[in-house]
């Protein structure tokens, strides 16, 4: 598995606020969102809520019978002459593929971009082995070059301005300086050529497994998941196992939400199907076609029904555009493979609420990322779900702040009834004055002063609406001056 | 209308920090011909624990609040936010209960939002307000009352409809402040640094006042343009529209 940086939320969210290029690559994001809008626009809003309406219905029958589809797919990739294996965690999952590696006497790996293969840490379990990976979209292979984790679903070097691609470059492949975009694309796309003809084996991802033909498709604006998946002689797909869809017609359904919603687009560059390994009587393809479905946590999901709505996502990616915490943390800060709102709900849901107990209450609930998914998946609900698991769930899933549970149980006294009320209004009044400046609080004790930090916290009415209400109750002649 | 009847939600925020606006809703509905009545046994609808992830305490607050507006014919409260805590999030919280099951069911339809009440169930157009000096203002949309209750529309045709009154559109007036509960406290950073880009567009689009349908983002936004000495003042649109009705300011 890749590193765990989960519990440093809070430092690298601040990194990335107060680092102006970060927030000059995130402002971009306005362009990702106007895509999308346009693109639904052009659809047509009532045409893009039916495909969505049915998007989620497949979704929902899909996932309620999970077991039938998921050995459908797999009877028809090895009717198709491939190998289907069933991993339950990350580490069955990569030891698998090293042992295809091994078989093959592979020494160079293309991969296509997969967060399957970055939930897996594939690279650097191959890199143990003296296997040289190569990621081959630009944006993977630059994160690649830089050692880091991807800072969005479908845009993983999104932070990256061209100048540091380009200082990146000539510090890593000894390239002139370049302030080009597309000169730069030309330095990686020369060095990548290379690498996709001497590899003797392409990893890709699968957006969607097709169970009635046993076929995975890949979405791609480079090309580069087909020339991962027919150039070497292997190829090794992964897949969460929530992507099997069960039939191929389905398609027209989830790609139109798909690449509308990702990058605006009505469709991408390619799309490529691959079914199996090449046949008899054909010259171009991979020898062996092997197609590895990861379990690690997910059957948990579907085993809850309050989060399995999360296996629903077809990570276009939408919700991170549409969050106003992401717009300003960025990637990096969530500290696993899945960022954004999707990412706060998938993560703790996989390592469990202790370690990344952060993301779910990273969140102001503003519901952005609910009215852009293009499944409708009620992301803010799971979260709600996972703060009240990591205040009040069993023990081993919860996480409790001790200071906080004292001041929501003397919270839930206060409320307990207008007398009360009206008597914590009063104590807080007396309390407020020496903190008090005309009608308001500078400055307050922790765990309140994050908030007076920066702004100005109202004081406690001297007479509350439950006191003035006694002297309003009996309604003035209109016209006259209200009761007061 | 003769022989409308509503009872005031007032929220608990408000009840404690700024009562004028549960003044001016009072009488905004009074103008209107409304019979309002206030069921002095309310205090919250356990949003605050719902966001903190304090269930069970979220459970016992809304199973009060079912109680006390058992025999209310219709709700209104001057919030977004607490009736979308009612509207949205009372069928899940309450699911244990299920003797509770058609109560909870009628609640979450006769719960309205206050310029949702009025556009929508009464069918006002025109309060009849007038402002004694022409003012510039911003709708902010928060963030429940728009995505879970659909309110965008009936604030700003209530304030168009006042006198003296220019209504400009913010930029991107859709996303979020950064309030968020809890989120503001636990994130400040993350919190301020959401807060700041929309003050930008509040501060640029000139307008003397900032106006929204719940306090709570209200006294968030408020809160740091005070602190940044801003030109533009916050203000609930009940106090809004009631300022400008016969009487004078009810504040």
């Amino acid at each position: 598995m890749p590193s765990i940086r989960t519990k440093e939320f809070t430092p690298r969210a601040s990194e990335a606020i107060n680092n102006p290029t970060i927030q000059e690559s995130l402002d971009r994001l306005a362009n990702f969102r106007q895509g999308r809008a346009d693109a639904i626009a052009e659809f047509g809003q009532e045409r893009w809520d039916e495909h969505s309406k049915r998007a989620r219905e497949i979704k929902e029958k899909t996932l309620d019978h999970l077991d039938h589809y998921l050995d459908l797919l797999s009877t028809n990739v090895e009717r198709a002459g491939g190998k289907v294996f069933f991993a339950h965690d990350t580490q069955e999952a990569n030891e698998y593929v090293a042992g295809v590696a091994r078989a093959n006497g592979v020494k160079t790996v293309i991969k296509s971009k997969s967060m399957v293969s970055e939930e897996m840490g594939i690279s650097d379990y191959l890199v143990g082995m003296g296997i040289e990976p190569v990621e081959t979209d630009l944006g993977e292979y630059i994160i690649q070059l830089a050692k880091e984790a991807p800072y969005h679903i479908i845009a993983p070097a999104l932070h990256k301005s061209k100048e540091e691609v380009s200082e990146l470059f000539q510090r890593v492949l000894g390239s002139p300086a370049e302030s080009d975009i597309t000169a730069l694309a030309g330095i990686a796309r020369k060095v990548l050529r290379e690498k996709f003809l001497q590899a003797d084996m392409g990893m890709t991802g699968a957006n969607f497994g097709v169970a009635e033909t046993g076929t995975i498709v890949m979405v791609t604006n480079e090309g580069n998941g087909r020339m991962s998946s027919s150039l070497p002689r292997v190829h090794v797909a992964t897949m969460g196992m929530e992507r099997v869809i069960p039939r191929l017609s389905d398609l027209s359904t989830f790609l139109p939400l798909l690449t509308r919603s990702a990058t605006g687009q009505r469709i991408t560059s390619y799309v490529a199907f691959a079914t199996g390994p090449k046949r008899r009587n054909e010259e171009d393809g991979p020898e062996e076609f092997h197609l590895v479905i990861l379990d690690n946590g997910r059957s948990k999901m579907l085993a809850d029904p309050q989060l399995r709505e999360a296996l629903y996502c077809i990570r276009c990616g939408a919700c991170l555009n549409a969050c106003p915490v992401y717009s300003k943390v960025g990637g990096h800060a969530y500290g696993w493979v899945y960022p954004g709102p999707i990412g706060a709900v998938v993560t703790p849901s996989i390592l469990g609420i202790p370690i990344a107990k952060d993301l779910p209450f990273a969140s102001t609930l503003c519901g952005a990322c609910r009215e852009v998914c293009p499944i409708n998946i009620d992301i803010p609900r799971m979260l709600l779900k996972l703060r009240s698991d990591a205040t009040e769930g069993p023990a081993g899933t919860k996480k409790p702040d001790r200071i906080e549970s004292m001041m929501m149980r003397g919270w839930r006294m206060t409320v307990s009834g207008p007398r009360m009320f009206g008597l914590a209004g009063k104590i807080a009044s007396i309390l407020q004055w020496p903190l008090s400046r005309n009608k308001f609080l500078r400055r307050l004790p922790p765990p309140l002063s994050g908030w007076t930090k920066s702004r100005d916290f109202p004081k406690v009415a001297a007479k509350p609406f439950h006191a003035r209400w006694s002297t309003m109750a009996i309604p003035p002649e209109k016209g006259d001056k209200d009761g007061k | 209308m003769p022989g409308k009847k509503a009872s005031l939600f007032v929220t608990c925020s408000v009840d404690q920090f700024y009562p004028e606006i549960g003044e001016a809703t009072v009488k905004l509905l009074r103008h209107l011909d409304v019979e309002v009545d206030f069921p002095g046994e309310q205090t919250c609808c356990g949003q605050v624990a719902l966001n903190g992830g304090y269930h069970s305490h979220a459970v016992a607050v809304a199973r009060r609040f079912v109680e006390v507006f058992r025999g209310s014919e219709v709700i209104v409260a001057p919030s977004g936010s607490c009736v979308t805590t009612v509207f949205t999030h009372y069928p899940e919280l309450l699911r244990e209960f299920p003797e509770l099951k058609d109560d909870v069911e009628s609640l979450r339809n006769r719960t309205f939002e206050l310029s949702q009440y009025l556009v929508d169930i009464m069918g006002v157009e025109d309060i009849g307000s007038s402002l004694p000096q022409p003012t510039r203002v911003a709708y902010h949309d928060c963030c429940h009352a728009l995505r879970d209750l659909g309110v965008a529309r009936q604030p700003r045709q209530l304030l168009q409809a006042v006198d003296g009154l220019e209504l400009v559109e913010l930029t991107d007036s859709t996303n979020c402040c950064g309030f968020g509960g809890t989120f503001s406290v636990k994130y400040p950073e993350i919190s301020m640094a959401i807060l700041n880009e929309k003050l930008g567009h509040v501060e640029s689009s000139g307008a003397d006042v900032l106006t929204a349908v719940d306090a709570s983002c209200l006294m968030h936004m408020g809160g740091a343009m005070r602190r940044q000495s801003m030109k533009a003042r916050p203000m609930h649109i009940a106090e809004l529209l009631a300022s400008g009705l016969p009487g004078g300011t009810n504040a």
